[in-house]
C-alpha cells in the first residue's frame, strides 16, 4: 500500500475486513477430476434471468454437450448434457438455495461412454466478428462463474454496444476458503490469457486489467508470465481485503473509476469478468465446448481431504463430498453446509443439492468456524461503519428496521447495500445485520409491488368511471338530439298541416 | 453418512465471524485501566481500594437489580458482558480516593439506574453513565467530592483503620489533605494571586510525571492512563480520532492562552496531565454508546470535549470541567451523527448518484 492509501486509511477509508482466509492447504493441493456419477440433475435455472426451456424428451438418448434446454428471453442461458446417456426424467430437485424449495431439473443417467456430440470449434477466434463470438458464447451457456451467474454473452454484447474501454478480469477471489480461481490461474494461466484476449476482442475493450489479491503470489506470477507477451493485458496486484472481488470495489481499486450508484459498469466504460469465465469462453470458442463442468473448492473443518475438484454440472454435493474423502466422523461435528464462500455463500438444508454453474465451493464448516451465538444489544461501537465498503451506517439502518421504519432505513441507503456481510462479520454483539437488511429489502420490494398493483387497479377503476360517465353523457346527448329531431319533425308536420308556405 | 442429518433452520450469511464480543472489548478496557489503578492503590492506600471495590460492586448490584425489576431473563448473561463493572471502575477513577462508602453506593445508583437502565440498558443511554454519576455527586455533595488526600499520606492507615474510616465517613484529617493543581490554581487566582507566583511556590512534585500528587483516584496516573490508551489503540478497541481531538482541543487553546497571558492561564502540559484529561480522552470520549459513529463525527466530538473542558477550567465555576464537557457533547452526539455521515460509494454527499466521469460511453 502506498503512502496515500495509508493516509486515507487513517481517516476512515479502510473499508472491508481481513478474515482469516483459510485457503491453504486446499489451494496447494493438485486439482482432482471427479469421474462422472451415474446420475446428474441439471436445474433449468442455473443463471440470472429466465429459466431455460427443455428441448429433449424423457427416454431420449443424448450425447455429451448436446442441448438439453434452450435459453428463453433476452437474459437467459441454455443447459447442456454434461455426459452422454439417457434423459431419465424431468423432475424436481432441491434448489441450491437456503429455502430448501425445489426447482425443475433434467435428470440424465450416464451411459459411461462420455461420448461427445458434434462440436464446432474455431482455430482463429480473432477472425470472427465480435457479435459472432457473443452468439457462440450464448449458445455454449457460459455464465459468470464468480458466483452471480449472469449470462456472459449479454455482458459482452452490452459492452460492445456501449463501447467500453476497459475489460477487468476478476481474479481476486476474496471469499475465504475458496481457491478454485487461484488454482485455475496457477494451472491454466496461458489458456486464461487466451480466453481474456477472446473476450477483449468480443467486447471491443482497449485495455485489460487483471486484478489478483496479494495472498495468491503463485497465481500472480503465473498470470504475469502468461500475459507478458500481451501489451494490452496488465496483471495487477491488489491488497487482500474482503470484498475486493465485488464489482464496484474492484473497478475502483484497479481503474480508480467510481461507478455512480444508478449506473452499471458499462456506463463508465468498464466490464468485469471472472477468470473462470475467461476459461469457459475460450473452451466455447476454440473447441466448441459448452459449459458442462467447473472447478470448485471443497473445504471446511469437517472435510477430510480439502481441495479443488473438477466436477460435471449436475453432480450432487453429496457425491462430490464422498469423492473428496467424506467428512470427519461421518459429519458428526458438522455445524453448517454451505454453497459458495462463508461471507456470501448460502446455507443448504442437506447435501442432495446439485452443483450448478455458479457453485464455486462446497463448504462443511465445523462448529468453531461457523458464526453462532445469540445477538447482544448494539453498543454502537461503529465497527460496522468502519467495515462497510459502501459507506453505509449499518447500526443506524438495523435500528430503524427493528422498529419497522423501513422507509427511514431506505433513506439511509439500504438499496446501496451489497450484502457482503462485513458488518455482521465484525459485529461484537453478533447482530445478524445482513438478515435485517435482506428482510427489509424484500419487504420494501413487496410493498412496492403492492403499491404498483394498487395504482394499476385505481387507474383501471378511474378509467371505468370515466368510460361510464362518457357513455352516460353520450347517451344523454343522443337522447337530446333525438328529442330535438322529433320536435323539429313535429313542428314541420304541424306547419304542413296548417298549410303555411314553407 | 446420512445426508439429512442436522437439518437446521437456515441462517443468513455471513457464516463466519471475526470473533469479537462485547465482553472481550470490556476486558481489554479493564486491562488498560489496571496500571493506573494499581498506581492509585499505591498512592492512596487501603481506603482507595475499598472505594474502588465498593463502587464496582454497587454498579454490578444495581445493574442486577434493575435487570431483575425489568423482568429480563438473561440477568446473568447481561452481567457477564462486563459493562457495569467497567462503569463502576471508571466512576471510581474519578472519585476522591478517600471518599466514604455511601458515595460509592449512591454513585453506582446514579450511574447504572439513572444513567443507563432507565434509557433501556446497554447501548441505549444518551449520556456516559460514569460522568452522569460523577457530575450528580459533585453537584449534590460538594464537600466529600472535593476532599483530596495527599499522595502517600503518612501515617498510611492499615486495613482495619481504613475500613473504619471508609464506613464511618470521617473527613480526611486536615494534615493529610492537599489541593489539586487545578483547584489550587483556581483558588489562588480568585484571591488575585497570579499563576507565576502560585506555581513558583508549589512543590515540584505537583507536576511530576510520576504523578505523586493530589487528585481523583485516577488523576495522578495520567501517564499510566496514556499507556493504557496506547494499549487500547494497539488492540484496536478504540481509534485515535476521539482521544487525539480531545487532547488537541484542550492543549491548543491552553497553549495559545498561556503564551498570551501566563499569569492568568495554565500551560498546556499542566492541562494535559491534570484532572481527568487522559482518562477523559482515552476512556470516556471513546465510549462507543455515547460518542458519534463516524470518523469526522468523532474528531468533532473530541475537539468539542477538549475545548469545553479548557473553557470550564479557565472561566467556569469548577476547577475541572471534563465531566461537564463530556455530558454536553454527549447531548450533541445524536445531532452530530445525523449531520455527519459517510459518503455512500457512487453517490455525492447529499446522496445523489455521481455524474458519469467525462469520456464515459453513456453520456
Amino acid at each position: 500500500m502506498g503512502i496515500l492509501t495509508t493516509f486515507k486509511d487513517w481517516f476512515g477509508n479502510d473499508w472491508g475486513v481481513h478474515p482469516d482466509d483459510r485457503k491453504r492447504p486446499a489451494a496447494d493441493a493438485a486439482v482432482r477430476v471427479m469421474p462422472v456419477p451415474e446420475r446428474l440433475w441439471l436445474p433449468l435455472q442455473q443463471h440470472l434471468g429466465a429459466p431455460a426451456r427443455p428441448v429433449v424428451l424423457v427416454g431420449q438418448r443424448v450425447k455429451k454437450g448436446q442441448l438439453l434446454a434452450e435459453a428463453q428471453g433476452a437474459v437467459s442461458a441454455p443447459v447442456h448434457a454434461p455426459t452422454s446417456g439417457t434423459v431419465a426424467a424431468i423432475a424436481e430437485i432441491t434448489a441450491p438455495h437456503p429455502s430448501g424449495l425445489t426447482l425443475p431439473a433434467i435428470v440424465v443417467d450416464a451411459d459411461g461412454a462420455d461420448e461427445w456430440g458434434e462440436r464446432v470449434g474455431c482455430a482463429d477466434p480473432f477472425a470472427l466478428a465480435p457479435d459472432e463470438i457473443g452468439r457462440r458464447v450464448a449458445a455454449a451457456g457460459v455464465v459468470g462463474l464468480g458466483g452471480a451467474a449472469f449470462p456472459s454473452s449479454v455482458k459482452l454484447a452490452g459492452a460492445a454496444r456501449a463501447g467500453v474501454a476497459t475489460l477487468i478480469v476478476n481474479g481476486s477471489e476474496c471469499e475465504p476458503y475458496l481457491s478454485c480461481d487461484d488454482r485455475l490461474m496457477r494451472d491454466a494461466a496461458a489458456a486464461i490469457v487466451d480466453g481474456i484476449r477472446i473476450m477483449r476482442h468480443a467486447s471491443g475493450a482497449a485495455r485489460v486489467l487483471v486484478g489478483i489479491e496479494d495472498n495468491k503470489p503463485e497465481a500472480l506470477a503465473a498470470m504475469a508470465a502468461a500475459a507478458a507477451s500481451c501489451a494490452e493485458i496488465r496483471v495487477c496486484r491488489v491488497p487482500a481485503r474482503y470484498p475486493m472481488g465485488s464489482e464496484k470495489q474492484l473497478i475502483q481499486a484497479l481503474s480508480g473509476i467510481e461507478v455512480p450508484a444508478d449506473s452499471r459498469p458499462a456506463d463508465v466504460g468498464v466490464i468485469v469478468h471472472n477468470v473462470g469465465t475467461a476459461l469457459a469462453v475460450r473452451a466455447a470458442i476454440r473447441d466448441g465446448q459448452p459449459l458442462i463442468s467447473r472447478l470448485l473448492t471443497v473445504n471446511g473443518g469437517c472435510v477430510v481431504a480439502p481441495g479443488n475438484i473438477e466436477v460435471r454440472l449436475g453432480t450432487l454435493a453429496a457425491d462430490v463430498l464422498a469423492f473428496a474423502g467424506g467428512l470427519h466422523g461421518d459429519g458428526l461435528g458438522l455445524a453448517r453446509r454451505l454453497l459458495g464462500g462463508p461471507m456470501m455463500g448460502m446455507q443448504i438444508p442437506h447435501w442432495r443439492v446439485p452443483v450448478v454453474k455458479g457453485t464455486s465451493g462446497i463448504l462443511a464448516l465445523a462448529a468453531d468456524e461457523a458464526a453462532a451465538g445469540d445477538a447482544d444489544p448494539c453498543i454502537r461501537c461503529a465497527s460496522c461503519v468502519r467495515a462497510c465498503p459502501v459507506g453505509l451506517l449499518p447500526l443506524e439502518m438495523s435500528a430503524r428496521i427493528r422498529n419497522d421504519a423501513l422507509d427511514a432505513a431506505a433513506a439511509l441507503g439500504l438499496a446501496d447495500c451489497i450484502a457482503c456481510g462485513c458488518c455482521a462479520y465484525v459485529c461484537p454483539s453478533r447482530i445478524p445485520l445482513v438478515q435485517y437488511f435482506q428482510h427489509a429489502k424484500g419487504e420494501l420490494a413487496a410493498r412496492e409491488r403492492a403499491r404498483l398493483r394498487t395504482d394499476a387497479t385505481r387507474k383501471l377503476a378511474a378509467q371505468r368511471q370515466e368510460r361510464l360517465a362518457r357513455e352516460a353523457s353520450e347517451k344523454a346527448a343522443a337522447a337530446a338530439r333525438r328529442k330535438a329531431e322529433r320536435a323539429a319533425q313535429q313542428s314541420a308536420a304541424e306547419k304542413l298541416v296548417q298549410g303555411e308556405p314553407a | 453418512m446420512n445426508p439429512n442429518a442436522f437439518a437446521a433452520a437456515p441462517v443468513a450469511s455471513p457464516h463466519a465471524h471475526g470473533g469479537g464480543s462485547v465482553a472481550r472489548t470490556m476486558r481489554h478496557v479493564q486491562l488498560a485501566l489496571l496500571p493506573a489503578t494499581l498506581h492509585g492503590f499505591w498512592l492512596y492506600g487501603w481506603p482507595s481500594f475499598l472505594l474502588w471495590l465498593l463502587t464496582i460492586l454497587a454498579c454490578v448490584g444495581w445493574e442486577a437489580l434493575a435487570l431483575r425489576l425489568a423482568g429480563g431473563r438473561r440477568v446473568g448473561a447481561v452481567l457477564h458482558d462486563g459493562s457495569a463493572l467497567l462503569t463502576g471502575w471508571l466512576l471510581a477513577m474519578t472519585l476522591p480516593p478517600w471518599a466514604p462508602w455511601w458515595v460509592a453506593v449512591v454513585g453506582g445508583f446514579i450511574a447504572i439506574v439513572v444513567g443507563k437502565q432507565v434509557f433501556g440498558g446497554l447501548g441505549q443511554n444518551v449520556f456516559n453513565p460514569a460522568m452522569v454519576a460523577r457530575v450528580a455527586l459533585l453537584v449534590s455533595f460538594p464537600l466529600p467530592l472535593t476532599q483530596w488526600v495527599a499522595p502517600l499520606a503518612q501515617p498510611a492507615p492499615g486495613f482495619v483503620d481504613a475500613l473504619q474510616r471508609f464506613l464511618g465517613g470521617a473527613p480526611v484529617p486536615d494534615a493529610m489533605t492537599s489541593a489539586t493543581l487545578l483547584g489550587h490554581a483556581r483558588t489562588e487566582l480568585s484571591r488575585g494571586v497570579d499563576l507565576m507566583q502560585v506555581l513558583a511556590g508549589a512543590p515540584p512534585s505537583s507536576l511530576s510525571w510520576l504523578g505523586e500528587r493530589a487528585g481523583s483516584f485516577g488523576e495522578a496516573g495520567a501517564l499510566l492512563l496514556l499507556a493504557g490508551g496506547g494499549y487500547l489503540l494497539a488492540v484496536g478497541v478504540i481509534r485515535w480520532h476521539a482521544p487525539f481531538a480531545v487532547l488537541a482541543g484542550l492543549a491548543v487553546p491552553a497553549a495559545i492562552a498561556h503564551a498570551v497571558d501566563p499569569a492568568r492561564y495554565l500551560d498546556a502540559g499542566s492541562h494535559l496531565l491534570s484532572g481527568a484529561a487522559m482518562l477523559g480522552a482515552f476512556f470516556i470520549a471513546t465510549d462507543y454508546v455515547t460518542s458519534p459513529s463516524t470518523v469526522p463525527g468523532r474528531l468533532l466530538f473530541g475537539a468539542g470535549v477538549g475545548l469545553l473542558t479548557w473553557i470550564i477550567r479557565s472561566w467556569g465555576g469548577y476547577p475541572e470541567g471534563m465531566a461537564f464537557a463530556v455530558l454536553l457533547m454527549n447531548a450533541l452526539t445524536p445531532t452530530i451523527d445525523r449531520c455527519v455521515r459517510p459518503r455512500i460509494l457512487g453517490r455525492d454527499r447529499r446522496g445523489r448518484p455521481l455524474d458519469l466521469p467525462p469520456g464515459s460511453p453513456r453520456q
